[in-house]
């Protein structure tokens, strides 16, 4: 047993690492990562909601009936978005602005909505923490990466410390929304690099389970027929 | 007090959802590899996000503000778009079959679209007003529409193109996103 617990805190932060390898939750990975900091913020944020919603789901899913998982799902995860949003408006109210919006967009994040599908509705609470935590800190740390290459390039800085050399001469492109996907695709080219295996062709169908709430579930639909 | 053309135009093209706001990317890379899904999808989501402000607008103004409870906001707006997604799919079914064979499977993913939680929430946060909203609700579905249109394209160059071995795929891709999102750069500044 403890070694399950130990894999399935260890899974999400570098094998299946939700970011990186799988390509999930990619709006806030581009969006908030001008700055290390705020990528911690908001990976740790989402890290909560993670873990609220999956022990949740996880001591539910006997009682919510299958129909109605998703609407179940939407609201237990909005209504610790909402807690989040609370908690940090009022102990962190700068970092509550910097991250605007895309803090109430945690919701539609399709980590938590794949990991309450996917493991928290299969399995008992405390696999289901560990996985939430496991697949936190890959989050976070895939954020904090991000944040720091594009900080230190645009900027000049990293964590409020200035870089010398590049801060003379930021390359501001990198904290520009074009920066964003730049950053984030050499990244991923680089991990794969270096797993020594072929990056993905694209967002896969093949083996995932997350149909009902994918981009691309309409798109499946067609392969699997096409497959057949 | 900004006019609608300018609101329209701002979230079409300077505030794109897609390209600087980052929102919406799982179906911008995942639907935007052939013309007619892009195109479906784009239509799909412009008719959700102006739907989804038509109904959001009311209940945050009537109900939530009088009685406060803006901070439910996240809970109902987002149920409410899964609702209303769901009614909708429901009778395009019933009513519009053609219709439906051609936007329906696009329709239950919207639910977990961030760009339509995002306008609603945008709209409440810029204090627009009923007419407004729904303005920027369109000028932003046509925005998402334009740039998985025009991804559309650049991929599908993208796929003869000799790329090296570790970056074929969707590190290309995001690349590509990359270059179309510094042409949209170019109209910042447009409006002021």
């Amino acid at each position: 047993m403890a070694n399950k617990l130990v894999k399935e805190l260890t899974k999400g932060v570098v094998k299946e690492n939700p970011t990186l390898v799988m390509l999930l939750g990619m709006c806030p990975t581009l969006a908030v990562t001008t700055q290390a900091l705020n990528g911690i913020v908001m990976g740790l944020a989402t890290t909560f909601v993670l873990l609220g919603s999956n022990i949740v789901v996880s001591a539910l899913r006997k009682v919510i009936p299958d129909k109605v998982r998703i609407p179940a799902f939407i609201v237990i995860i909005a209504s610790f978005v909402t807690v989040i949003g609370f908690l940090l408006e009022g102990f962190a109210p700068s970092l509550y602005d910097s991250l605007g919006i895309y803090l109430t967009l945690i919701t539609v994040n399709c980590i938590i909505f794949g990991r309450a599908e996917m493991f928290a509705s299969k399995n008992n609470v405390l696999y289901s923490a560990c996985d939430a935590i496991g697949m936190g800190i890959g989050f976070t740390l895939a954020l904090f990466i991000m944040g720091s290459v594009r900080e230190i390039l645009g900027s000049g800085k990293w964590l409020d410390m200035e870089i010398p050399v590049i801060s003379d001469n930021p390359m501001l492109l990198f904290i520009m929304p074009a920066g964003g996907f730049f950053t984030l695709g050499v990244i991923i080219a680089m991990v794969n690099k270096f797993a020594n295996r072929k990056p993905p062709q694209e967002i896969e169908c093949g083996n995932c389970e997350n149909c009902t709430n994918c981009a691309k579930s309409g798109e499946c639909d067609k392969e699997k027929e096409e497959n057949k | 007090m900004k006019t609608l053309g300018i609101i329209l135009l701002s979230a079409m093209l300077t505030d794109n959802f897609v390209l600087s706001k980052f929102m919406g990317i799982c179906p911008f890379l995942g639907v935007s590899k052939k013309l007619d899904s892009a195109t479906g999808m784009g239509i799909a989501v412009t008719f959700v996000m102006i739907c989804a402000t038509i109904v959001t607008y009311p209940i945050h103004h009537g109900i939530l503000v009088p009685n406060g409870l803006e901070y439910f906001d996240t809970v109902v707006f987002i149920l409410v778009i899964a609702l209303f997604v769901q009614l909708v799919e429901t009778a395009l079914k019933k009513l519009v079959p053609s219709l439906y064979k051609s936007l329906g499977v696009y329709l239950p993913l919207i639910t977990t679209n961030c760009a339509v939680l995002g306008v609603t929430v945008l709209n409440i946060d810029n204090n627009y007003t009923f007419l407004q909203s729904i303005v920027n609700a369109l000028g932003g579905g046509l925005g998402f529409m334009l740039a998985l249109v025009i991804f559309s394209g650049v991929r599908k160059k993208l796929e003869y193109a000799d790329i090296p071995e570790t970056f074929k795929g969707v590190p290309a891709t995001l690349i590509a996103a990359s270059i179309v999102s510094v042409s949209f750069m170019g109209f910042s500044g447009l409006f002021n």
